[in-house]
């Protein structure tokens, strides 16, 4: 897990720690009080209004949480994903069941609770012996003579205090020995104390493997339905197209011929020219055929696969394309498919939004991933939203558990990269 | 004429060959996969070979496969290829040898006979027969960097129909211009997609090479 985070490197690794600790186990006493406003709401569940306070107090607290594990996750490189399960929008009473049903709120609580020792113990302990260790030089320094001229009888861990350097140099000598002791074993563990915080909060406040489970059936059922609602959009749209186009040519063609076979004897000529029309007609009901195949299953995806594909998408498109494909062998035909028409839609984009004068496409099979990235020079500034059919190419390939990545900064350039875990077959 | 025969569909086979041989063709194989049709090719040698795009037993491009295969052992082999769609991926890869001797038409234009049988026969004598719809979906791209750019409209007019494997003759009497026009028109052509001079066979199929290359 950890590697998902940049980690300092060198000493800095380790002198960034006791601060970073530090602060995480200050933090701990916040969200306290904020888990004792969630735990008043629930105190007033008997009264009947705690029913409308818990779900926004708790919705408050695990916002809260999530920017604390956005921090550990950064801090201790130990990543702690989001457990929480759906909460229905509804009336207040279903909003509050899902709560209480949901084990992460619970778990929420119990590392709220404890999570200020905790942290003291591990996060916030290599400050602490820090700190410690900066107290024997400070009373080795000139401290400790102030406290004995005052009366005052003092120990540093095992040695009785007895003066500073200028009146005790052997006893400061001892003390300030030991906090540089106390002062290199608080920085020299803080990473591994890190670590065990992450840990920690990996435990309660990260998804357990039933919540897992649970948020991925919610993905598997969102992405099926929007499966679902796809192709049967794509149904209708053939439907309607044989329906108006082949369909209706076939029928006015049947017509014709009637019409012809009854006119050869009686008006020749006249026979002749509908023939001809009847013939464009025959060859304008192919054309509205072969167009609606290649929106379906483009004959060079099926031939060749996705890498040829993408190749004949480049010579069709108005501005110079540049194509690199490595693909040792062939997706299966959905991910193909899938994969093809994404890129389909990018190239459409980018030739219609970008301002482009050159887009690269590269595809290629790494570490058990179909990596599409779509490069173009153009004005940048694209946003997932806001018409660019992004989004909907995010959710088509959400059904293979695609994911999409989008880097446009003003002024371009504009780099569109998808994944889609997939086996490669050999071709 | 000999020709080698590809088709998987038997009622467009007998078509084919019905036509073909009303025209005086001779038909020395008709198969219909694709390594039946490699094989044929090899042993006839025939003067142009009629091929599917999609044959068995892959149904996918197993028909340009074998002729592309087949051009390589015997260079300059004159094959028309049909198929339902014509994709410029094909194209280019049909004319990439610079040989011609190359036909890549859509399946409809059989309908009008008269107009395929010319194509087979141009391909036979090593022109090309581009379909229109391939030169329309590289016009319709519209891409202004490209050498076609410079041309001017007429030339574009002229480069279209010469990708289609028209002789000078037939382009001029389309376009209702004289003979000399074209020639004009021809060697302006040559000279902005920077072809030398040499054969003038060998040139068109190179412009039109250059032309789908763009």
């Amino acid at each position: 897990m950890s590697g998902d985070v940049v980690l300092k490197s060198g000493i800095g690794r380790y002198t960034a720690v006791p601060w970073r600790g530090l602060r995480l186990w200050l933090l701990s006493f916040p969200l306290l009080f904020a888990s004792v406003a969630v735990m008043v709401a629930f105190s007033l569940v008997g009264a009947g209004i705690g029913i409308f306070l818990v779900p926004p107090a708790v919705m408050m607290l695990r916002s809260l949480l999530d920017t604390h594990r956005g921090l550990v996750s950064g801090w201790t490189g130990r990543r702690v994903d989001r457990p929480y399960l759906p909460v229905p929008e509804g009336s207040p009473m279903q909003r509050f069941s899902a709560i209480i049903q949901d084990p992460a709120t619970w778990r929420d609580m119990a590392f709220l609770l404890l999570d200020p020792i905790v942290a003291a113990f591990t996060a916030s302990l290599s400050f602490l012996l820090f700190l410690y260790g900066v107290y024997g030089w400070v009373l080795a320094a000139f401290v400790g003579r102030i406290i004995k001229e005052h009366g005052g009888n003092e120990w540093y861990t095992f040695v009785p205090l007895q003066g500073s350097f200028s009146d005790h140099p052997v006893n400061a000598g001892l003390i300030a020995g030991l906090g540089t002791a106390y002062a290199l074993t608080g920085l020299y563990f803080g990473p591994r104390l890190m670590d065990a915080y992450g840990r920690w909060t990996q435990s309660l406040l990260g998804p357990t493997e039933k919540s897992r489970l649970a948020l991925r059936v919610q993905h598997l059922s969102e992405t099926r339905a929007d499966a679902v609602d796809a192709s049967a959009r794509e149904l209708r749209r053939i439907e309607r197209d044989l329906h108006d186009g082949a369909q209706a040519r076939l029928v006015a063609m049947g017509m014709s011929l009637g019409a012809i076979e009854h006119l050869l004897d009686r008006d020749p000529e006249r026979a002749r020219i509908l023939l001809a029309e009847t013939r464009e007609s025959s060859a304008k009901a192919l054309r509205e055929l072969r167009d609606l195949v290649r929106g379906i299953h483009p004959p060079v995806l099926a031939d060749r696969g996705v890498g040829d594909a993408v190749k004949a998408l480049a010579l069709d498109h108005p501005l110079p394309v540049e194509v690199a494909v490595d693909l040792p062998g062939r997706p299966d035909a959905p991910v193909e498919s899938a994969a093809y028409f994404a890129v389909s839609e990018i190239l459409t984009n980018v030739a219609k939004h970008s301002g482009a004068r050159r887009v690269w496409v590269d595809v290629r099979h790494e570490a058990g991933m179909l990596r599409i990235s779509v490069t173009d020079d153009g004005q940048g500034g694209a946003s997932l939203d806001g018409g660019t059919g992004l989004r909907g190419i995010e959710r088509r390939i959400g059904t293979f558990d695609g994911v999409l990545a989008l880097s446009s900064p003003p002024g371009g350039p504009t780099i569109v990269t998808l994944e889609l875990p997939c086996e490669l077959l050999s071709s | 004429m000999r020709v080698v025969l590809a088709e998987d569909l038997a009622l467009l086979r007998e078509g084919l060959v019905s036509l073909l041989q009303a025209h005086d063709f001779e038909i020395a194989a008709a198969v219909d996969n694709g390594p039946s049709l490699l094989k044929a090719l090899l042993d006839h040698r025939p003067d142009v070979a009629v091929v599917d795009v999609r044959l068995p037993p892959t149904f996918t491009d197993e028909g340009l496969q074998a002729a592309l295969e087949a051009r390589r052992q015997v260079p300059g082999l004159p094959v028309l290829v049909l198929s339902q769609y014509v994709e410029q991926l094909y194209a280019r890869e049909l004319l990439a040898d610079g040989s011609g001797g190359i036909g890549y038409l859509l399946k409809d234009r059989v309908f009008d006979a008269g107009q395929f049988v010319d194509a087979v026969r141009r391909v036979a004598g090593g022109g090309t027969a581009m379909d229109p719809e391939v030169v329309a979906r590289l016009v319709a791209r519209g891409r202004d960097d490209s050498p076609l750019a410079r041309l001017t409209p007429r030339e574009r007019e002229v480069m279209e129909l010469m990708a289609q494997g028209r002789s000078n003759a037939a382009i001029a009497q389309q376009l209702v211009v004289t003979e000399r026009a074209v020639t004009k028109h021809t060697a302006n052509i040559f000279a902005k997609l920077d072809l030398a001079v040499s054969d003038d066979d060998n040139r068109r199929v190179l412009a039109v090479l250059a032309y789908l290359n763009s």
